[in-house]
């Protein structure tokens, strides 16, 4: 059970993408489903079997290195922060597993495609199981990879070939700095197993490393692995461009897997961030930029993937920031409760570009809810949870997360409280002008597409219906043990709270209009989406004439590309070839080459010397004799 | 007499000498010269990789004595002797060494037509300069194979290479028998001062510290050119790119590990102190040599100077590895410098795979290849990611542990052996894109077939063996763990000793 939840996505992968070739399409892709299926089944059960029955486990694998006390295990760790993130992964990634059934039926490499897709899961599945640092650099890296091969999926695109490389190079960056952290807490705790790490950091509170304390040292390299992997601001750039990928991978990037990687480090970690309030405050600061500058931006995107990848951007940074005050344990809720309703704003958009004939931009939609009524009120449920609305899923976990801001009590929290209330606002402005540009209004596809718009089948329905229950429902049912009276008992030691760490209890005794603030934030913004793009169309024009400044700093997203490209990327490929053909060509390879041409010349002056002529010989041997002699009369040569 | 049972070293050492003289014996028509070149070559390479398997089975794990040890009398009166034997460190190089050469000529088969005979020949001679060179536990009889390996090396480059062989393959001989001349010079020493070149005598050698400074750079200047080093780097990417594609698995493979295996097995044990001393040296030129190549890397338009470049990258890595004096360090350099071994000859071979196709190895003539051959792009993804360091490919655990045991040295020579990974994706990736993805543009590509069966046989081993070392390494990191400590143990004690006497 514990096993298979791991392993059986690897075995879908394997063989659907070794013997797909011989098994056929269907065979391949419903191998993987059915073998996603169990691995939920599985996730499922040992979710069941760690939180209420026998606690956490650790299944030892294999020894992964042993070098000269650097002890490293193959393992599968079964906590209860391990064991919600495998529930929730397997369980959505087996939704979208069937969906892409449906989604992909038209594609020339089937198998190739739920290979990848199962690859991906497993990868997940291997990181949030690590019981040690290295394991879950593996997954991390893992991950990474998957990712990189189902945004270039469509490899003969020269976009999408170019987002999977981005996608790839900027979290390694991140990893660069996840990797150090890795260094360095072996160098500090002289083991990376998280029992040994935890157990040890009451010893290690002063211990100093060039002279910073050794623990924010670690928890702020971590983070900025967890910065790549998140997309937090600073290296987001690769998300939205990993739109090029087809849908399905977006939404299992975007809600189950990969993204939410970082947030679950900073939870696992919480052992180590407790003691590190300059890290938590970076975390935070961070977070909170992050929510509300991927906001921003969502709110004027045309590309209906585009703007969900914001949405997810801005999303993260609230789990980020609700980690930074402390609040870890709703930090894993919203992470829950975004996976559902992420997953099916993803899923549903595909079925909208499904509908239209792969149509992505908003500006060329409209008109078509009568036509895709499932996929419209999926969309609905969706954004719905994504505002925050009350009793919707997004509700409790955001809501939790701007009261824990709140209850900080601290600069940056209020900081963070400010950011988060401003894209709540933002997050429901950007949501309905995304349903009604999508859906209403007078249709401005062409009559071609909008003959053949219909709604999905059956097979990417089913998984929309499952998320959009989950998005409705997953809120109120897992309130109570996530953060609420349980969340002790439920938890049980997973994630730490250092004793001066209150905040999961004050965030309870907020003012009165704390709690209610969000929801009307978000009912604020559709208000405003609905003046604007429902009743004053001109409005959003008039606007963006107006302010065209902001409007094109929002459109090129706030032009961190076009920055990264001018500092980054265009110094590197010029220093590259300076080194090259200066460096290596002109003054090391001159070195040698150079000594071998003086020596050629030198011969060839030497060979010159010899003409043959007995006239010369005897005028030389003339010169020398006078020289000795002279030498020889002076004195010096005695 | 050792484990085997038998002199099993001096075997695997003069066996493909023995095959080398059938190949020369058999006379008659050309066609038929070749062939039975080929088989021969191909069963002897084979024959000897499976006797080095009992190295790998009876190897001791639990001690860091040399095994399998042979000692003759040779020249008794200099203190010279024939002493052959292997400890953790080398005892897997010599099994790389055994297990490429079958693969070299394998990817040899079609790919070489003009002097065969000689080829294989040559193949076979540069395999028995190669085991004994790992095996020799004789100076002099170290620096003769050493040297020797370039003669064969040096053939093939200047015989079968491609248009502009002949300057590489001089470029290849005056650089690294430069360095070699100094480090005869540090060989005559040492023979006049301890009375005899033996391995393990030398160790209990003690060297005064203001000679250790010279002998380390005498020895520095013929490692670091094998190695290579920045900057004596250059004539890599020239051999690399002039060699034919047998002969750059080899060179990447075995021959690029001789400079750093001369580093473990002289400089640190002899020249403690030196070591320790220019030990900031050797980081600064490693630090300089990952980055510095890496982007050289990324701005090439021919595949095997890319990947040439790349390799001098990962050596940086190994240097810094072996000079951080920790288990991590060494032993992770180690690994790195195996699963180097595997993974870019692998990528050599993939070169070669396009390369045996349209004759050409400019990235540009290439593009969208996946589309036609699809395991082709599955093998050379793999490789790909494994040059990049991906976990659970084998040089991650190496880049890894290097990087951790450099941490505990100084963070700032982590950082940038880490910043490998970064640059090291971009232009692998580059890489990639360019030659496998992509829409075919070119009429001349759409006949390309897939890889052979021959191919395949030639990339399974490789594949399974990369994948082996990246999800259990353990069990090669239990081959060197006991050399590795007792590598550590007596640097540590020789510094003592050192600073015990300073401060007397």
């Amino acid at each position: 059970m514990y096993v298979g939840a791991i392993f059986f996505p690897l075995l879908g992968a394997t063989i659907s993408g070794f013997l797909g070739r011989w098994i056929g399409d269907r065979a391949a892709q419903w191998s993987t489903v059915v073998c996603m299926a169990l691995a939920a089944a599985c996730g499922i059960l040992a979710f069941i079997e760690t939180v209420m029955g026998n606690g956490a486990t650790t299944v030892r694998i294999a020894t992964w290195m042993n070098v000269g006390g650097l002890e490293v295990a193959w393992a599968l760790r079964y906590d209860t922060i391990a064991a919600v993130m495998v529930m929730m992964v397997t369980f959505v990634s087996t939704l979208i597993h069937l969906y892409s059934v449906g989604y992909m039926s038209h594609d020339a490499t089937i198998p190739r495609f739920f290979a990848y897709l199962s690859l991906f899961t497993f990868m997940m599945l291997m990181l949030v199981t690590a019981d040690n640092l290295a394991q879950l650099f593996f997954g991390w890296e893992g991950v990474g990879l998957a990712s990189y091969l189902l945004i270039g999926y469509w490899y003969e695109k020269e976009s999408a070939n170019a987002a999977a490389m981005k996608a790839f190079i900027v979290n390694r960056v991140g990893d660069l700095f996840f990797m150090l952290g890795i260094a360095l807490t072996f160098h500090v705790f002289g083991s990376i197993e998280f029992d040994v790490i935890f157990a040890a950091v009451p010893q290690h509170l002063d211990t100093a490393f060039l002279g910073v304390p050794a623990l924010e040292l670690v928890a702020v390299l971590l983070f900025l692995g967890a910065c790549g992997k998140s997309a937090q601001i600073g290296l987001h750039t690769w998300l939205p461009d990993a739109m090029e990928g087809p849908t399905p991978v977006s939404a299992l990037i975007h809600a189950a897997t990969m993204v939410t990687a970082g947030v679950f480090l900073v939870c696992r970690m919480s052992p180590i961030f407790e003691y590190a309030p300059t890290a938590l405050a970076i975390v935070t600061f961070v977070g909170a930029t992050t929510a509300f500058f991927a906001a921003t931006i969502g709110c004027v995107q045309n590309d209906i993937k585009r703007v969900i990848a914001y949405s997810t951007c801005s999303q993260l940074g609230y789990m980020f920031f609700a980690a930074g005050v402390g609040a870890y344990q709703v930090a894993m809720f919203h992470l829950f409760t975004h996976a559902f309703f992420k997953a099916l704003l993803f899923l549903g958009a595909g079925s909208v570009i499904h509908a239209m004939s792969d149509e992505q931009d908003i500006r060329r939609m409209g008109g078509i809810w009568r036509k895709i009524p499932v996929t419209y009120g999926v969309m609905w449920v969706g954004s719905l949870a994504l505002a925050g609305i009350p009793f919707f899923a997004g509700y409790y976990s955001k809501d939790a997360i701007l009261e824990a801001a709140f209850a900080a009590h601290s600069a940056v929290g209020m900081y963070a409280f400010v950011c988060g209330m401003a894209a709540a606002v933002l997050t429901a402005f950007y949501s309905w002008r995304l349903l009604i540009l999508t859906f209403h209004g007078a249709p401005r596809a062409d009559h071609h597409t909008m003959e053949h718009v219909h709604e999905s089948p059956a097979v990417m329905l089913l998984p929309l219906l499952v998320l959009a229950a989950g998005a409705i429902g997953a809120g109120w049912l897992f309130y109570p043990s996530f953060i609420g009276a349980g969340e002790h008992a439920f938890w049980a030691g997973s994630i730490h709270n250092a004793e001066h760490n209150h905040v999961l209890h004050d965030m309870h005794e907020v003012p009165a209009w704390v709690p209610i603030a969000p929801a009307v934030a978000g009912a604020v913004g559709i208000l405003t989406a609905y003046v604007m793009y429902m009743f004053a169309p001109a409005v959003p024009a008039m606007l963006a004439t107006r302010l065209r400044g902001l409007y094109l700093f929002l459109l090129n997203k706030w032009y961190f590309d076009e920055l990264y490209d001018r500092i980054l990327v265009r110094p590197t490929l010029a220093t590259a070839r300076v080194f090259w053909k200066t460096g290596d060509a002109r003054i090391i390879d001159g070195m040698p080459n150079g000594a071998a041409a003086l020596v050629a010349e030198a011969s060839r002056g030497a060979v010159r010397l010899q003409t043959g002529r007995v006239a010369n010989y005897a005028f030389t041997m003339i010169i020398g004799l006078v020289i000795f002699v002279s030498l020889f009369l002076t004195g010096l040569a005695r | 007499m050792n484990a085997a049972g038998f002199p099993i070293l001096s075997l695997l050492t003069f066996l493909p000498l023995v095959g080398a003289a059938i190949i020369l014996s058999v006379r008659g028509d050309a066609a038929v010269v070749a062939q039975n070149a080929r088989w021969t070559a191909l069963w002897t390479s084979l024959v000897v990789f499976v006797l080095s398997l009992i190295l790998w089975a009876r190897f001791d794990h639990g001690t860091a004595d040399f095994q399998f040890v042979e000692r003759l009398e040779w020249l008794p009166a200099f203190g010279v002797g024939y002493h052959m034997g292997v400890d953790g460190i080398s005892v897997l190089f010599i099994l790389l060494s055994t297990a490429l050469t079958p693969i070299c000529i394998l990817a040899s088969w079609e790919a070489i037509g003009t002097r065969v005979r000689e080829f294989m020949v040559a193949f076979l001679v540069l395999e028995t300069m190669m085991v004994g060179m790992f095996s020799a536990l004789d100076f002099v009889l170290f620096y003769i194979f050493f040297e020797g390996v370039l003669i064969p090396m040096f053939l093939i480059i200047g015989v079968w290479g491609h248009d502009r062989r002949v300057y590489a393959a001089f470029k290849l001989f005056l650089y690294t028998l430069l360095g070699s001349v100094l480090m005869l010079l540090a060989l005559l020493y040492l023979w006049y001062t301890a009375g005899t070149t033996d391995i393990p005598e030398l160790f209990r050698h003690r060297i005064p510290a203001a000679a250790q400074t010279w002998i380390f750079f005498a020895f520095l200047a013929s490692f670091a050119v094998k190695v290579p080093m920045w900057p004596v780097h250059t004539w890599l990417p020239d051999a690399h790119v002039e060699a034919p594609t047998a002969g750059s698995v080899i060179l990447a493979g075995v021959l690029l590990k001789m400079g750093a295996y001369g580093f473990l097995r002289f400089s640190l044990p002899m020249l403690p102190d030196a070591s320790a001393t220019f030990a900031p040296l050797i980081f600064a030129l490693s630090v300089i040599a990952v980055i510095y190549t890496s982007l050289v890397a990324l701005a090439q338009d021919n595949m095997k100077k890319l990947i040439a470049y790349s390799s001098v990258a990962h050596m940086g890595i190994v240097t810094i590895g072996i000079f951080t004096f920790n288990a991590q360090g060494i032993s992770g350099a180690l690994f790195t410098m195996l699963a180097h071994g595997v993974v870019s000859s692998a990528l050599f071979l993939c070169v070669g795979v396009l390369y045996d196709r349209r004759h050409s190895l400019e990235i540009a003539s290439y593009g969208g290849v996946a589309k036609i051959m699809p395991g082709y792009a599955l093998v050379f993804m793999l490789f790909t990611m494994a040059s990049v360091g991906l976990p659970g490919t084998a040089n991650f655990v190496g880049e890894f542990l290097v990087i951790v045991g450099a941490w505990r040295v100084n963070p700032w020579v982590a950082l940038g052996a880490a910043t490998g990974m970064i640059l090291g994706a971009a232009y692998m990736l580059l890489l990639y894109r360019r030659i496998a993805f992509g829409r075919i543009t070119r009429d001349d590509l759409r006949a390309l077939l897939d890889l052979s069966p021959r191919e395949y046989a030639i990339f399974v081993p490789l594949v399974l063996l990369t994948l082996w070392m990246g999800v259990y390494p353990q069990s090669f990191l239990s081959f060197f763990t006991a050399s590795v400590a007792g590598l550590v143990e007596r640097h540590e004690a020789a510094l003592g000793a050192a600073r015990l006497a300073a401060g007397m």
